[in-house]
């Protein structure tokens, strides 16, 4: 067993860990942080996509003790309170989501790629998002509400 | 899919790393962004007694300039690499290369060590660094040493690396006229065929080529031929590229999968191949 002290959304998380346990387990598992899915488990679909040190990292393919000391940030850490993130009102106001399977991960995807680039042309946010799979919506309201969201961001 | 248990320990320096791999004898594994060998462990291809993590030390990480050449650390992220201001300026083929890796999560976990250590034949890096000649820094029990790029990919996930050593950074000349051009695997995003193409031009007249080819073969290659063909001829766009239409010629045991069929792939070297050099020599 390893020791991890992770920070998620804030809060400084401490727990005996095997070393082979996932981060995406951690969170979901030990910290009951639902938010986080897993799609296919093999590195591809991009739902578990959560914030490590401020980037977007895919949280099947990180052990957690691999994110010891570091922060983490999931879907339930985005809204302020009834706050909402731009970007969760950005997917409900272009309906970004069917399903909402992918959408925690497609989130936090849109999250690093607005801070990398505050205002994506259509094709940069297609890219941007190259490492997120959804079944549902055909992306185009994806890509609408990550615009929907930028424009928000910097009215 | 849940991997064999395993022990974790970090290592706080090159030193201390190569230090922790002895202890551990043969059952000790370097991770860096664990992006080639957590899916391993996970399908329990791969299952080491230890992990040691290199990812957070700090002599590792970074590019810089060293006598003249550049340096990458093998520790530094896909990402950091294709945002890297002194690579886009001095030798935007290694930030190209790295921009097509993966996908944005690859990118920010992702390593050169780690790439060029696990030796996919479809990984991108390798075309790039065979195209720079490139060394590889290497540090072990037995002291530092160096090894040409072309030396250091030898076969199929194989390389030119002890199981108790580890790949400090990468080091080359700059070259500006140089640029990689792949052919995507659309979903997977790694390359069926990938060029690297490096030039050295003067006077309007090609005095070098050096392209590197990932994707096709076990392993990546230089394409001597085409090389050969190259040096001497005029720096106009379509005589290279004529040169360079048949690269693919000359290969034998190119890979064939669901994506791509040997024949398929060969026709594609030489598109990629002109295509690197095209883009080449337009940053000239
Ligand atoms: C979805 C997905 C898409 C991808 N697409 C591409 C792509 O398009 N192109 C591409 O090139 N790659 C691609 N990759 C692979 C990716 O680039 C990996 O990050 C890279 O191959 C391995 O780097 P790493 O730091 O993650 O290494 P790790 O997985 O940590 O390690 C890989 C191997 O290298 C060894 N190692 C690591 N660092 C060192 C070192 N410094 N010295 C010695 N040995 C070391 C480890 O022991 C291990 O054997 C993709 C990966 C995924 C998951
Ligand atoms: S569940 Fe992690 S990438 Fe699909
Ligand atoms: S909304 Fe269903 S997978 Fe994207």
């Amino acid at each position: 067993m390893a020791q991890v002290s992770i920070t998620v959304n804030g809060r400084r998380r401490t727990a005996e860990v095997e070393p082979r346990l996932l981060l995406v387990h951690f969170l979901r598992e030990h910290l009951d942080l639902t938010g986080t899915h897993v799609g296919c488990d093999t590195s591809q679909c991009g739902a578990c996509t959560v914030l490590v040190d401020g980037r977007s990292a895919k949280s099947c393919t990180i052990f957690a003790v691999q994110a010891d000391g570091s922060e983490v940030t999931t879907i339930e850490g985005l809204a302020k309170g009834d706050d909402l993130h731009p970007l969760q009102d950005g997917f409900w106001e272009e309906h970004g989501l069917q399903c909402g399977y992918c959408t925690p991960g497609m989130i936090m995807s849109s999250v690093n790629l607005l801070e990398d680039n505050p205002s994506p042309t259509e094709a940069q946010i297609r890219e941007g998002l190259d490492g997120n799979f959804c079944r549902c919506t055909g992306y185009q309201h994806i890509v609408n509400a990550v615009q929907n969201a930028a424009a928000r961001r910097s009215s | 899919m849940i991997p064999s248990a395993f022990d974790y320990e970090r290592a706080t320096s090159v030193d201390d790393a190569v230090a922790r791999l002895a202890a551990a004898g043969g059952a000790g594994k370097l991770i860096a962004g664990g992006h080639s060998l957590v899916p391993l462990m996970k399908l329990r291809l791969n299952e080491p007694g230890t992990l040691i993590d290199i990812a957070r030390i700090p002599e590792l990480a970074g590019v810089r300039e060293v006598d003249g050449a550049i340096e990458i650390g093998a520790g530094t992220v896909h990402h950091a690499v294709a945002t890297s201001d002194l690579l886009r300026a001095r030798c935007p083929v290694v930030a190209e290369t790295a921009a097509t890796i993966g996908d944005p999560q690859v990118r920010n976990r992702g390593t050169l060590g780690g790439s060029i250590a696990h030796a996919d034949p479809a990984a991108d890096y390798p075309a790039t660094l065979l195209a720079l000649d490139a060394e590889v820094r290497i540090q072990g029990p037995r002291g530092a040493r160096t090894v040409a790029a072309r030396d250091f990919f030898q076969d199929l996930f194989t390389v030119d690396l002890a199981g108790d050593e580890l790949i400090t950074a990468v080091r080359f000349a700059p070259v500006r006229t140089a640029a990689y051009a792949k052919l995507y695997q659309r979903a997977s995003r790694f390359a069926i065929v990938g060029v690297a193409a490096a030039l050295d031009v003067a006077g309007g007249t090609v005095r070098s080529a050096r392209l590197g080819l990932t994707g096709a073969l076990s392993h990546a290659v230089r394409l001597t031929a085409v090389e050969e063909a190259l040096a001497g001829r005029p720096a106009d766009a379509d005589s290279v590229a004529a040169e360079a239409a048949r690269a693919g010629d000359g290969l034998s045991d190119l890979n064939a999968d669901i994506h791509a069929g040997a024949d398929y792939r060969r026709a594609m070297v030489g598109v990629f191949a002109q295509r690197a050099l095209r883009a080449a020599l337009a940053r000239g």
